[in-house]
């Protein structure tokens, strides 16, 4: 960015995932019909009251935790006012003064991005504008969301992407929440300004709203970046400002408001009653957090004898990484472990109906196709008939092959029966081969394998007939 | 023999478990009650038919809790047609119990007031003058109890808005501890400071509502866990070496002569029956009234915000929100919510946020430190409810200073969390009667009911002395 630095700071929203609400029983389902998922509580009917969620603060605590913020130990609800329709209360229960988490940080390779402040509040609504009219959807109201607040220490839109997809994967790893930002569960604003190298100040920050996906938040940056530092370059200032951005026209606008200064009025929320975060829970979530993605990064790139990008596949999901880790155990070979689960078992997964869910395969089982092809009891296709066999229902390995008479024959005895018959039936690519056209072995080879249904291995039948045709 | 609204409610509970009367009985004589009485003082909203219930003695409920099925409009245009999704935690155990909910009673606009003039349908009088106000905001469950339309029935105290009513119209009227009784279900008003409580015409039906409606609930984060003690228990007369505070700043100036000479005959009273009487002193007492006003109004401010027109109750529509919001607000809350919604939103907005609310915080904090200092020396202290007896309709409406003011004796309690009770005390010249408070220790109701019950035995004339509004 040759004359200007850029200063970036994200304010990421994320829902936690909980069975139920932060302050009613009410489910949490991002999915259901319009307006199922409510009650009075979360309605804001006269005369409810809220009561805290558990588990939503043990998530919020470990998700604190694992960005390495300070814990305060003695919490709070405020009530931030506000009149929205998608708001049944009018007021929002948030933290405002005193957040769960303050001080902490993210690792982004040699960078560590600081967390200035993480909080639990409550999610609203949901506003579906019609043409004439707008409706209510109340069934996001009361969902449990944290708020985690950087610092502006991101210095390109390209390194605010890496955060985001850092923090993701922590908050992913230690099981807070799905991050879907396509689902709304994980939701991004920025902050933007420029300002020229020599100069110590901040610049005009602009606020940016509306980006629906990661791309879309680096996509915004990257407009911002070139619109702020070509008003800058003219001389001019840039109007600080909220501006959301249009997916579609790939542009930001003005945000149009009324201009009015908000004042939310924050103060204690008196239907709550202070919450203590002793150490035992604080122990207790510390132990949730285990290892995070960049640590075990480092580790897998140390340990493992595997390249960057695999490395990467790998960690990007706790559950890959852990099944990785697991099946080396039972068959230490990593390059063959990756190797089959980047390639056959990531593609079957992906296919699968309902995905991660309902894969049974054990990481021992899953072992064991890879030693068996590693072995030569299998081939490559008969391995791959196994484990589409065991995903869903991690069955005994020998039972699925001995049933499928997947086995891969390599016996010469077995084969040169085979063999024989395709010698007899195929005297036009025989004469080929021996003239000298080496494809003609490659067709004799496919007529074996064709004959025994796949079993055979391919690279004994190749020297068996290279052996003959001599 | 007595009359069936000449009898307290537990006495009543007692002549049908003998047989002696019919639910059914009751429930009528009490409708015609109403009936030919209500349309003269207006205490109560709706009355509701005959249902059957376990035990059958009627109990009348402000209109600021809520009974699923039933209307609940805490007097207020903005609820007028609101009907009650689900059952406050209170009415759940009154319908436990067994009791006969028989209808809704007259309040304050959102219990925003001291005279129940504030109603969106009617003013209530007082049933000792109908000149006179009943006091509020539960002057609908004081009223009604006085002039015995039903026995007992529920109020809620945020300020003194049980206690000032029942001591306008001469009955027992409680205030428990802060977290005794869940708020599950009573409309807010200043969430820190509201209670439920029972409004009686004597000490052991106070002690029987209070055995029903105490306790913890979970749905209520701020309720207590901490055991309820059978209150029956404290039906006994028991005063020797009780020791009992006067607090010097409650006699002061402004304080009515007739008042103040009802409470020292209590005090002496208690003295023959062996209590201690001495002197005490809460200093921060001349802030009260400040105090309670902004920190009442700041929450009642938030509280009141989700009355929109979007999701329930009045909606003056229109096509731009704002203003939706804007008209909606504007003809639906009465006069006197308007001025407490903009001295809490004053006094919670930047700027202002530090020298108000916060600093009434810390008032707040003093205030609650002058009871639990006065505790250490004695185990109850003894007021007046308020500084006259009830005053005239119209008289003070004008004049919300004045009107404030008239809490002077009762807000403290609220913004210390204490119990306290106000019972009747005797009469003025004019035949209005007097109130006389006491405060007790956090959770320490049953000594309140022990004094209380104490002084009724020797007073009972004050407590069955029925209004005459046409009985012959």
């Amino acid at each position: 960015m040759d004359n200007f630095e850029v200063v970036i700071g994200l304010e990421v929203h994320v829902q936690l995932a909980t069975f139920s609400k932060i302050f009613c029983s009410c489910p949490v389902d991002p999915d259901a019909p319009p307006n199922t998922y409510i009650c009075p509580i979360c309605c804001g009917y006269p005369g409810v009251l809220p009561v805290l969620n558990k588990k939503a603060l043990e998530l919020a605590v470990r998700v604190a935790l694992a960005l390495n913020c300070r814990i305060n130990r003695r919490i709070y609800f405020e009530r931030k006012n506000y009149f929205y329709p998608d708001l049944p209360k009018n007021y929002q229960i948030s933290q405002y003064k005193l957040p769960l988490g303050e001080e902490g940080n993210l690792p982004l390779g040699e960078r560590k991005i600081r967390i200035k402040r993480v909080h639990l509040e409550e999610d609203a609504g949901k506003l579906i504008h019609k043409e004439k009219y707008s409706l209510v959807d109340f069934n996001r109201c009361g969902t449990p969301l944290l708020e985690i607040v950087s610092y502006p220490d991101l210095s390109s839109p390209q390194e605010a992407f890496r955060y985001l997809n850092e923090l993701k994967m922590v908050i992913q790893y230690v099981g807070a929440s799905s991050c879907d930002m396509e689902k709304g569960i994980l939701r991004c604003d920025a902050n933007i300004s420029l300002r020229r190298r020599e100069e110590k100040k901040l610049g005009v920050k602009v606020e940016l709203k509306n980006m629906n996906t990661f791309r879309g938040v680096k996509e915004a940056l990257e407009y911002e970046v070139t619109r702020q530092k070509r008003i800058l370059e003219e001389g001019k200032e840039v109007i600080q400002e909220t501006r959301l951005w249009d997916d579609k026209a790939k542009k930001t606008f003005p945000m149009r408001t009324k201009e009015e200064a908000c004042d939310y009025r924050y103060f204690p929320e008196p239907d709550l009653v202070d919450f203590v975060i002793d150490e035992e829970l604080i122990k207790k979530e510390k132990e949730f957090v285990g290892e995070l993605p960049y640590l075990r990064r480092e580790r897998f790139k140390k340990d493992y004898s595997l390249s960057e990008k695999e490395v990467e596949v790998l960690i990007s999901q706790k559950k890959l990484a852990d099944f990785f880790e697991e099946s080396y155990k039972f068959f230490p070979q990593a390059k063959k472990i990756t190797n089959w689960i980047i390639g056959p078992f990531l593609e079957l997964v992906y296919k699968l109906e309902g995905g991660w869910q309902n894969v049974k395969i054990s990481p021992k089982k899953f072992a064991q196709i890879v030693d068996y092809f590693s072995s030569g009891k299998l081939n490559n296709l008969g391995a791959k008939k196994v484990l589409d066999l065991a995903l869903t229902t991690d069955k005994d390995i020998d039972e699925i092959i001995e049933k499928e008479g997947l086995a891969q024959v390599s016996l010469e005895e077995e084969l040169e029966r085979f063999i024989e018959e395709v010698i007899k039936d195929n005297p036009k690519p025989i004469k080929d081969y021996k003239e000298g056209k080496r494809g003609a072995l490659q067709f004799l080879i496919g007529q074996v394998m064709r004959k025994t249904k796949g079993r055979a291995n391919p690279k004994v039948v190749s020297s068996i007939l290279e052996r003959r045709l001599k | 023999m007595k009359k069936i609204f000449q009898l307290g409610g537990l006495q009543i509970l007692k002549e049908i478990e003998k047989g002696n009367l019919s639910k059914e009985e009751v429930y009528h004589h009490f409708k015609e009650r109403i009936e030919r009485i209500d349309p003269l003082i207006n205490s109560f909203i709706e009355v509701y038919d005959y249902q059957s219930t376990q035990k059958g003695v009627p109990l009348a409920v402000k209109d600021n809790i809520c009974i699923q099925g039933k209307r609940i409009s805490c007097a207020s245009r903005i609820l007028s047609s609101h009907i009650a999704v689900y059952d406050a935690t209170v009415i759940r155990k009154i319908k436990q119990e067994g009791l006969l909910i028989l209808g809704t009673t007259n309040m304050d606009e959102f219990a925003f007031g001291s005279s129940c003039e504030n109603s969106c349908y009617y003013p209530t009088k007082n049933p000792w003058n109908l000149g006179k106000v009943a006091g509020g905001s539960s002057g609908g469950s004081a009223a009604a109890v006085a002039a015995r339309l039903v026995p007992f029935a529920l109020g809620s105290d945020t300020g003194g808005s049980i206690r000032q009513p029942a001591a306008f119209c001469g009955v027992v009227g409680f205030k428990p501890t802060y977290g005794r009784v869940s708020r599950f279900g009573l409309v807010a008003f200043g969430s820190s400071l509201d209670q439920i409580g029972p409004i009686t015409t004597n000490f052991s039906d106070c002690a029987y509502l209070l055995n029903i409606i105490c306790g913890f609930d979970e749905g209520d984060s701020t309720s207590a866990n901490i055991e309820v003690s059978d209150f029956k228990k404290a039906l006994i007369e028991d005063v020797r070496g009780l020791k009992i505070g006067i607090p010097q700043e409650y006699f002061q100036e402004g304080l009515d002569e007739e008042v103040r000479e009802a409470v020292f005959e209590v005090a002496k009273s208690l003295e023959k029956k062996g209590a201690k009487i001495s002197e005490i002193s809460l200093p921060h007492s001349q802030y009260a009234v400040a105090t309670y006003y902004i920190i009442a109004c700041s929450e009642a401010s938030s509280n009141l915000q989700r009355f929109d027109g979007i999701k329930y109750g009045y909606r003056k529509d229109n096509k731009d929100l704002l203003d939706l919001y804007k008209e909606t607000r504007e003809e639906g809350f009465g006069v006197e919510v308007k001025r407490r919604v903009f001295l809490g939103t004053y006094s919670l907005a930047s700027g202002y946020y530090d020298d108000y609310y916060l600093r009434a915080l810390k008032v707040r904090t003093l205030i609650r430190k002058d009871f639990e200092k006065a505790f250490s020396c004695v185990d109850i202290i003894l007021t007046p409810t308020s500084p006259t007896p009830a005053f005239g309709l119209g008289e003070k409406i004008e004049d919300p200073l004045g009107m404030y003011l008239s809490d002077i004796y009762t807000v403290s309690v609220n913004l210390a969390g204490v119990p306290a009770v106000s019972f009747p005390c005797g009469f003025t010249k004019e035949d209005l009667p007097v109130g006389a408070q006491l405060i007790g220790r956090p959770f320490e109701e049953a000594m309140l009911v022990k004094v209380g019950y104490t002084y009724e035995n020797s007073h009972k004339d004050f407590f069955e002395k029925i209004p005459p509004l046409g009985d012959g």
